[in-house]
C-alpha cells in the first residue's frame, strides 16, 4: 500500500483516455454498494442518532461513499470533468439491478429502456478521444 | 401530476449545488498533482460539503407527495450546469461526443425515473 503512495505509476504524464473513466467506472459499483448497504441500514436501523451512529450497515456505506469520492478525484485530475460527471450516472443501473436482485423490487420496460440508455450514454463518452 | 413546484424548486437547487461541488471536485484534484497527501485540501473539502447540502435538498424534495418520477429528470439536470462549468472554469471543449452521451444518459435517467412509480 506504502509502496503505491510513495511511488505513484508514471501514466499520469501521459493520460491514456480511458484510465479515469475506468475509474469512474469502480466508483459508480462503489456507489451502489453503498446505496445498498444503507437501506440494508436503513430497514433495522434503532431509533435516535445513537441508533444511526452504531448501525455498521449505514456506516459501512458512508465508507464506501468516501472511498468512492477519493477514486473520483483521482480520476479528475486528469480525466476533463464534462467527459467524467455523466458516467456517474451508471449508479442508478446497479442500483436498479441490485434493488431488483436483493430487495426484489419490481422493474418495468422504463427502467430497462433508462438502463439501455444510460449505458450506450456511456460507452459514446467512454470511447476515448475528443476527436 | 402531484408533485409541488416547490419540490421541484428544492431539487433544482440540489442539481445546482451538486453541480457546483463537482466542480470545486475537479478544480482540488488538480492539486494531486503535487502528491497525495495534498488530498486533503479546501478545494475538495468545500467539494464534499456542497455535496452533502445538494443530498439534504434532494431529500427535502424527495419527500412525499414528491414523486421520483418528475424530480429524477430534475436530477439529470445536474449533468447539463456541470457540462456548464466545465467549460467556464476548465476550458474543456463542447464536442458532439460529449452531447451525444450526455443526452443519451439524461434521456436514461428520465426513463429510470418514469419506472420509478
Amino acid at each position: 500500500m506504502s509502496a503505491t503512495i510513495a511511488d505513484p505509476p508514471r501514466a499520469s504524464d501521459q493520460p491514456a483516455r480511458r484510465q479515469p473513466v475506468a475509474l469512474v467506472f469502480c466508483c459508480t459499483i462503489l456507489g451502489a454498494g453503498a446505496q445498498v448497504l444503507m437501506k440494508t441500514g436503513a430497514n433495522h436501523m434503532a431509533p435516535g442518532l445513537l441508533g444511526m451512529i452504531t448501525n455498521l450497515w449505514l456506516m459501512g456505506g458512508y465508507c464506501l461513499y468516501g472511498i468512492s469520492t477519493v477514486l473520483l478525484v483521482i480520476a479528475l485530475k486528469d480525466g476533463e470533468l464534462s467527459l467524467l460527471y455523466p458516467v456517474i450516472a451508471l449508479t442508478y443501473v446497479w442500483v436498479t439491478v441490485l434493488s431488483f436482485l436483493i430487495f426484489h423490487d419490481q422493474i418495468n420496460q422504463w427502467k430497462l429502456l433508462g438502463i439501455a440508455l444510460i449505458m450506450s450514454g456511456v460507452v459514446v463518452l467512454g470511447k476515448g478521444g475528443r476527436r | 401530476m402531484k408533485t409541488p413546484v416547490s419540490h421541484m424548486l428544492l431539487v433544482l437547487v440540489a442539481s445546482i449545488f451538486g453541480s457546483i461541488g463537482a466542480a470545486f471536485l475537479k478544480y482540488g484534484a488538480q492539486e494531486l498533482r503535487r502528491g497525495w497527501l495534498h488530498l486533503f485540501n479546501w478545494r475538495l473539502a468545500t467539494g464534499v460539503a456542497l455535496f452533502l447540502i445538494s443530498s439534504y435538498f434532494f431529500v427535502l424534495g424527495l419527500r412525499p407527495p414528491g414523486e421520483l418520477s418528475v424530480l429524477y429528470p430534475m436530477v439529470a439536470v445536474c449533468y447539463i450546469w456541470t457540462l456548464i462549468w466545465s467549460r467556464i472554469f476548465f476550458k474543456e471543449p463542447f464536442t458532439r461526443q460529449k452531447l451525444i452521451g450526455l443526452l443519451l444518459i439524461v434521456a436514461g435517467v428520465c426513463c429510470v425515473g418514469a419506472g420509478g412509480r
